[in-house]
């Protein structure tokens, strides 16, 4: 274990005495950063930082550093803070300076004052994103990243949080260390209200169990727990109040991040909401919020807990068996990719088996779905968002829970997933695209609030006739809409928003789709097995793990690739496209060709080349018409049997 | 309970990418060492010793009244000028109620560091504490702009019935006088070309400035009119504060300034009785006493000052003083929102009469006082949360969009345009190809179909607005409807969706998914308050926009139904739970249509293809058949148009085009400053191409154009023009607007069966030929059954097949249908069922 020194355990005491080191010049901050972003980059320090992600907030050390990956869900008003302030001793007018930065509640000492009027007083500004876990992330990026951490960082097996030994002497520790605080909020508790003590420490937990737990569930005589806003439904993870302190501008709502930060879950954040409500009545300045905007953006610090972001990033992706970042030069990336790019090929072939076994023998479906699963919009031209795939996968068998089983595979091979059950019940009730509640101030997600690259199935086999209502059709356009456009509107009551986003759309269904889609396979099942269940999860429990991560790492890698086309080729796809027209204009039009390329793109990219070749293209050709022939040929087959 | 001075924090530039910030005015021109935040004094920092205990206390005086400002003379209660005595003062709790301003006054000994002196003449010179506002030298700067302020040129909405050459708010206090609204409007610009350094004031330290304005008002106002009573003294309301300033740019600096931002009314509060003065009496020996707000808070006095009794002050409700609060959420508008953010909301505090002065929904520009205020975890704490609440005290309200419904106010609606850009745009209209270069750059992700985009981009600038109300025909139609017709796959959407997103007020919807009441309006009680609440549609948000409806074919027949009158008469009537009115909606429609077949049929008419009411389609000026081209060379292009598209990055493909934002500045300058007229030379030739029309169909016995093909010509004439920025429409527009005028009519009125272009496909939903044949299927029919004798009925299936056998031509069974319906028309016979009887 490397010396996991105080700027992991206490990093405000390493901030202070940067402060106190600097402080009459604002570049102190800039020493802040630059100490911690040093501090990180050293052998894998990253990696003993305890995150968010794995560990309860009630395990982690209170005003410790930590990491959480997430999704920006919502952004609230910037908030102004007192950067720099001064307390007073009243007694002996001694002054001390403080700061304010990557803290809540400005500190000062049991016989100071703080003197708002101190002209050394510095107000700055800060922005509070609200954040969720990254919305269906897999189980096993969790697991991974969740493996790669170190032990002490690690509190307990993923599997459950029984008390064993181990957990409880860290408890201890944590106790010990929140002693001090604990004895003080008591003491404000006695002072000021009878119940701040049991707000500050009991509630807390209850509800966390009662969060994750789900949150529906009332106790009769308590107020309904929070709404954590997650954009899926049966969510569970922390909710996270991120308070950014430099360059917000650059993040937008749906970004993956990864922050690092000062976590702070100080109890008298809590106290601070009783106290204003109950004081609501008498002072002025608070009645300026409602009860539920109170709720919403300071909920109890236990259950949605405060980062104060030292150092945050964009994640381009959330595979934990990738690097980071790729765009680096870094020779470490490099290597990592060249690597892997070597035994791209036999990867590839075995994911085909894999998918083929999956599609119950179809190959030709299981190649269109490898090029569905490495799509990404890269591009949008006006209005037209290049490179989504939406690959709708007619003749499914409707009774043997095939597509269940099929998303259950596809989560094991995706970061992030989302399976969509269609039906009237569903769609008329559903909320998809998320909307503002001016009442409460805040941004209520809905399913289609996704990360990029997050895949989307949609189960249309269970789908019956019937009646839509209002919101049914809103929902159904609004997925027509992602499909086509790769935007969602979101609803902001006088007005709709759009919001760009790249979501890997796959229908699954008996005849062609309601929604829209770029290409309709229809699946031909080489074997129908008797026992759907036992079938599949045979069938990943064959895959070695290991190759399983190569999977995972082939199909998030190979998205991340550039591309282009060579003059040469695009003189000879013109020539057969005038040729192919020549022949029989009916057959291909204008959209085949879009198609085809973007065929041609992804299938040159799945073998790992960056460029389009002729043989390729050739193939590519050649699936299409193949794809087609079976649609044709469908046709017929209905056609005889009407 | 008063705590401690809750001053608001104290600014300080921290945003280095800010240029619009007011930073330079921070460093006092001869700052007292409190006020220094220079890194200089950096060492003494954790020892400083406190700088404010003085043992002489400033004079404390209150700001709120305008009879204690300026000399001493004037302080004393009693020597007023004639009419203010009988005007009382009305608190202005938009200036942060009563707060005490120290008054600094130069002789005071020991205070003499903290004088700020601007003005070198000394003398008496008072400047209030922490200021460098002189209360004598504003007042009097502001009293000679408002005698002398005149600006000609400056035009506003709100200059009704002023004479632009005489002194504007001179004006202006003449017409309180008359009206009795004892509220003064002063922008900020006016004050700023008049008196820099009073504007700067303003600005920075509207708390002091303000109320000297008022005074200044008062005094100028009671002298010229002594006898004119007003319900309480004048209140200067400044607005335009600077530039109207997105929300996103406020940061700590702007605490305690003026500001003007704009932004929408999302919610408001009921009405907040505050506070404004308390009345206590003792319970002891009812002595009274009254107590003002100081900081939000009321100072209970805890011992009788008569009687000495403690804790027997008791507040009496009834005789407090409270004024009217309201509290506003505002969210920053939609076009000021960067993309893939959530908009910020600022809370806003309306006072007195502004409260309800707007409602959810509203466009505002709002000018007031931003402040933050610290939030106190607990008073008997001292700890604080190191977050300040923010919001901002409302001065002025100015909505951006009252008229919305009733009809929009040119004005206002005029974006403004910088001269770089007025000149840019003007030198891009003198090129002699704009017109194909502007069509080339709309949408250029969709290849080719030059004529459409030709006809999109004259809808997108629309013809010319003419009253003929005077004659009864009321409102000309400025706006030209078009319609897509075509196979699938033809990028219409695409098409439209590009317009939809390129026009400030357009509006998107599916024919499948909208009904009638999601187009016009519907009426819905709001859940709080009861109250009914008419609610829009897209036609009518889109009123001076466009409205792009998809799917057009798939919009069921009720729906379609209320598209006739907005598309003729560019209204919308309503009249639902009580409410009737009507609503403007001067769209434009850009339709897109599928064929009832999956694919185009080139062997029926339009009208059989999209199966739409004749009566509608004649209402579009232009269809389009969106076709695959079958042509090698056609291919070739879009191949390669494709393929680039594949592999381009971005920034490449944006150089070989306009940019979008150019073409949306094009066409707003020319909707708002070109009005092209018709040109003599262009009235003839549109006479000429009328009647050329209708003599195409004339020869055949049929007609070929109707007024409303004349009209549509008209527009696309005045359109053209529009697009070289030209004010008269010359004979070239004349002429492409007959090119394309004729295309589109080739494309969608060529009789399938002729291949004759004919206008009653589109007028009356069947070409002439086809008018013709069923006639004449109708009479052999009529023969047939007349040749069969006295038979009083007949088999259905055997007249069918004995009229097959004897006509040339095949004979379907709908046409069949059809001349048994003509000719039961004529009460020739009967059809019930499968016989047929003769009558």
């Amino acid at each position: 274990m490397p010396c996991v020194g105080d700027w992991l355990n206490s990093p405000l005491s390493i901030v202070q005495g940067i402060f106190a080191q600097n402080v009459p010049h604002s570049d102190w901050e800039k020493k802040v950063t630059e100490y911690f972003k040093e501090k990180l980059k050293e052998n894998n320090a990253t990696n003993w930082v305890p995150s968010l992600n794995d560990v309860p907030v009630h395990y982690l050390k209170p005003n410790s550093l930590v990491k959480f990956r997430c999704m920006v869900q919502d952004m609230f008003d910037p908030e102004f803070y007192m950067g720099v302030y001064e307390t007073v001793d009243p007694n002996t007018n001694a002054r001390v300076l403080h700061f304010g930065k990557y803290r809540d509640v400005a500190e000062c000492g049991p016989q100071q004052e703080i003197d708002l009027n101190s002209s050394q007083t510095v107000t700055l500004e800060r922005q509070t994103f609200y954040c969720v876990p990254v919305p269906g992330e897999s189980a096993w990026v969790k697991e991974i990243s969740f493996l790669t951490e170190p032990v002490q960082a690690r509190v307990s097996p993923s599997t459950s949080y029984t008390p064993s030994r181990h957990k409880r002497s860290y408890e201890e520790d944590e106790d010990m260390d929140l002693h001090p605080s604990k004895q003080k909020e008591q003491h404000t508790g006695k002072s000021c209200c009878s119940g701040g003590d049991i707000h500050g420490c009991v509630e807390p937990k209850r509800l966390e169990t009662e969060a994750s737990a789900g949150h529906h569930v009332i106790s009769p005589n308590c107020s309904p727990p929070l709404d954590l806003n997650f954009p899926l439904p049966g969510e569970k993870g922390p909710a996270c109040l991120v308070k950014v302190y430099e360059s917000w501008e650059s993040f937008k709502v749906n970004d993956v991040l990864e922050v690092f930060g000062v976590l702070s879950v100080d109890p008298v954040l809590s106290i601070v909401n009783s106290e204003e409500r109950d004081s609501s009545a008498l002072d002025p300045m608070e009645c300026m919020d409602t009860s539920e905007e109170q709720r919403v953006h300071s909920p109890p610090a236990s259950l949605v807990p405060r980062i104060h972001v030292i150092l945050a990033q964009k994640l381009q992706h959330i595979n934990p068996l990738l690097p980071a970042c790729l765009n680096e030069e870094e020779s470490k990336t490099c290597e990592f990719v060249s690597n892997f790019m070597s035994e791209l090929s036999p990867v590839r072939a075995e994911l085909l088996g894999f998918l083929t076994h999956a599609l119950l023998g179809d190959s030709l479906a299981a190649e269109y779905l490898i090029l569905h699963l490495i799509s990404t919009v890269y591009a949008r031209r006006d209005v037209l968002p290049l490179g989504k795939f939406t690959v709708n996968l007619s003749g499914c068998p409707r009774s043997s829970a095939f597509t269940e089983h099929l998303y259950r595979l596809i989560q094991q091979l995706v970061p992030a997933s989302y399976h969509l059950r269609m039906s009237i019940e569903s769609m008329n009730h559903a909320r998809l695209v998320p909307h503002k509640d001016y009442t409460a101030n805040r941004l209520v997600s809905g399913l289609l609030q996704l990360a990029s690259n997050t895949s989307l199935v949609i189960d249309e086999t269970q789908l019956e006739q019937g009646q839509l209502d209002t919101a049914g059709v809103h929902n159904v356009t609004a997925l027509g809409n992602l499909i086509t456009w790769q935007k969602v509107d979101y609803d902001f009551n006088y007005h709709r928003m759009e919001f760009p986003c790249n979501i890997n759309v796959l229908i699954t269904s008996e005849g062609r789709s309601l929604l829209p889609s770029d290409c309709q396979v229809h699946l031909q099942p080489q074997i129908i097995p008797p026992n759907m269940e036992e079938y599949m999860s045979s069938l990943l429990t064959a895959v070695l793990p290991s190759v399983l991560n190569k999977f995972r790492i082939y199909l998030s890698l190979l998205r991340l690739l550039d591309y282009s086309i060579s003059d040469e080729v695009t003189k000879a796809v013109e020539e057969d496209f005038v040729e192919m027209r020549k022949n029989n204009p009916e057959s291909v039009t204008a959209d085949d060709l879009h198609r085809m390329l973007l065929v041609a793109r992804f299938l040159s990219l799945s073998a790992g080349q960056t460029t389009l070749s002729r043989e390729r293209w050739l193939r590519a050709k050649q699936l299409e018409a193949l794809r087609k022939a079976r649609l044709q040929q469908q046709k017929c087959v209905n056609g005889n049997e009407l | 309970l008063a705590a401690q001075d809750a001053r608001s924090p104290p600014s300080q530039k921290r945003r280095t990418d800010d240029s619009t910030s007011t930073g330079d005015l921070q460093p006092m021109p001869t700052s007292p060492p409190a006020d220094v935040q220079s890194p200089g004094a950096a060492d003494a920092l954790f020892a400083s010793p406190p700088q404010f205990r003085h043992s002489a206390i400033p004079l404390d005086f209150d700001i709120s009244s305008p009879l204690t400002y300026g000399t001493p003379s004037s302080r004393v209660e009693g020597t007023p000028r004639s009419g203010i005595r009988g005007t009382p003062v009305r608190q202005r709790p938009d200036l942060g109620s009563v707060r005490k301003a120290r008054q600094v006054d130069l002789h005071s000994d020991g205070l003499a560091e903290d004088i700020v002196a601007t003005e070198q003449s000394l003398g008496q010179k008072l400047v209030i504490w922490g200021t460098d506002v002189n209360v004598a030298s504003c007042k009097e700067k502001f009293q000679r702009f408002l005698q002398r302020f005149i600006d000609p040129l400056d035009k506003e909405d709100e200059d009704i019935g002023l004479d632009l050459n005489e002194p504007r708010y001179m004006q202006r206090l003449q017409e309180i006088n008359m009206v009795g609204e004892p509220f003064l409007n002063v922008n900020c610009d006016h004050l700023r070309s008049f008196d820099e350094n009073l504007y700067r004031q303003l600005i920075c330290y509207p708390q002091e400035v303000i109320p000297t304005f008022d005074m200044a008002a008062n005094e100028i106002f009671f002298d010229r009119y002594p006898d004119s009573i007003l319900e309480h003294q004048i209140q200067v309301r400044p607005y335009n504060a600077l530039k109207t300033r997105n929300m996103r740019n406020l940061n700590p600096e702007d605490i305690d300034q003026l500001i003007t931002i704009s932004g929408m009314v999302i919610r408001s509060s009921q009405l907040i009785p505050e506070m404004q003065e308390a009345f206590f009496r003792c319970q002891v020996c009812a002595f009274t006493t009254r107590v003002e707000i100081d900081r939000g808070r009321i100072a209970e006095p805890s011992v009788c000052k008569n009687c000495n009794t403690t804790h027997s002050m008791a507040l009496i409700h009834n005789r407090s003083m409270f004024s009217d609060k309201q509290m506003i959420k505002l969210q920053e508008s939609p076009e000021d929102m960067p993309a893939g953010q959530t908009p910020h909301t600022v809370t806003l505090f309306a006072h007195n009469d502004l409260v309800d002065k707007v409602q959810p929904g509203d466009r505002v520009n709002v000018t007031g006082i931003y402040r933050a205020v610290p939030i106190r975890v607990n008073p008997r704490v001292s700890s604080v949360k190191s977050v300040y609440k923010t919001h901002i005290d409302v001065i002025h309200y100015r909505k951006t969009d009252s008229k919305r419904l009733h009809g929009v106010d040119e004005e206002t609606e005029q974006k403004r345009f910088t001269e770089e850009r007025v000149e840019m745009l003007k030198e891009l209209s003198k090129k002699a190809d704009i017109y194909e270069r502007l069509a080339l750059a709309l949408a250029p992700s969709i290849y080719e179909h030059e004529d459409i985009k030709k006809g999109i981009l004259l809808q997108l600038f629309g013809g010319s607005r003419k009253d003929f109300t005077r004659t009864g025909r009321g409102n000309f139609r400025a706006e030209i409807n078009i319609l897509l017709c075509g196979d699938p796959g033809t990028s219409k959407s695409q098409l439209l969706q590009y317009v939809y997103n390129l026009v400030p007020r357009g509006q998107y919807t599916s024919g499948k998914g909208s009904s009638a009441v999601g187009l016009t309006a519907y009426v819905m009680k709001d859940p709080e308050t009861r109250q009914l609440v008419l609610q829009t549609g897209a036609l009518v948000l889109s009123d001076n926009g466009i409205c792009c409806i998809d799917e057009f074919d798939k919009m069921n027949e009720s729906t379609r139904s209320v598209l006739h009158e907005v598309m003729e008469q560019q209204t919308l009537s309503i009249a639902k739970a009580g409410i009737i009115c009507q609503l403007n909606a001067r769209t434009s429609i850009l339709a897109a249509a599928n064929p009832i077949e999956s694919q185009w049929n080139p062997k029926k008419t339009t009208i059989e293809n999209i199966q739409l009411p004749h009566t509608l389609l004649s209402r579009f000026d232009l269809i389009f058949l969106m076709l695959d081209p079958r042509d090698e060379g056609y291919d070739r292009r879009l191949a390669r148009h494709l393929v680039s598209l594949y592999y381009q990055s971005e920034e490449k493909m944006e150089e070989e085009y306009l940019d979008m934002a150019v073409l949306r500045d094009y066409i707003a300058y020319a909707r708002s400053y070109v009005n092209p007229r018709l040109g003599e030379e262009a009235g003839q030739g549109l006479i000429e191409a009328y009647v050329d029309m209708r003599k195409i169909g004339s020869g055949r016995g049929m007609v070929s154009a109707y007024p409303r093909q004349l009209e549509s010509l008209i527009r696309l004439a005045e359109a053209h023009a529009k697009v070289r920025f030209s004010d008269k429409v010359e004979a070239i527009d004349v002429e492409e607007a007959k090119r394309l005028h004729r295309e589109a009519l080739k494309q969608s009125a060529t009789d399938p069966k002729t291949g004759i272009v004919d206008i009653s496909i589109l007028t009356t939903g069947m070409s002439a030929t086809a008018r013709k044949r069923k006639e004449e299927l109708a009479q052999a029919l009529r023969k047939l059954i007349q040749s069969k004798g006295k038979a009083p009925s007949l088999k259905y299936q055997q007249l069918l097949d004995d009229l097959r056998a004897q006509s040339e031509t095949a004979v379907t069974k709908e046409m069949f249908e059809e001349a048994l319906r003509a000719l039961a028309d004529e009460d020739f016979l009967t059809v019930t069922g499968k016989t047929v009887r003769l009558l």
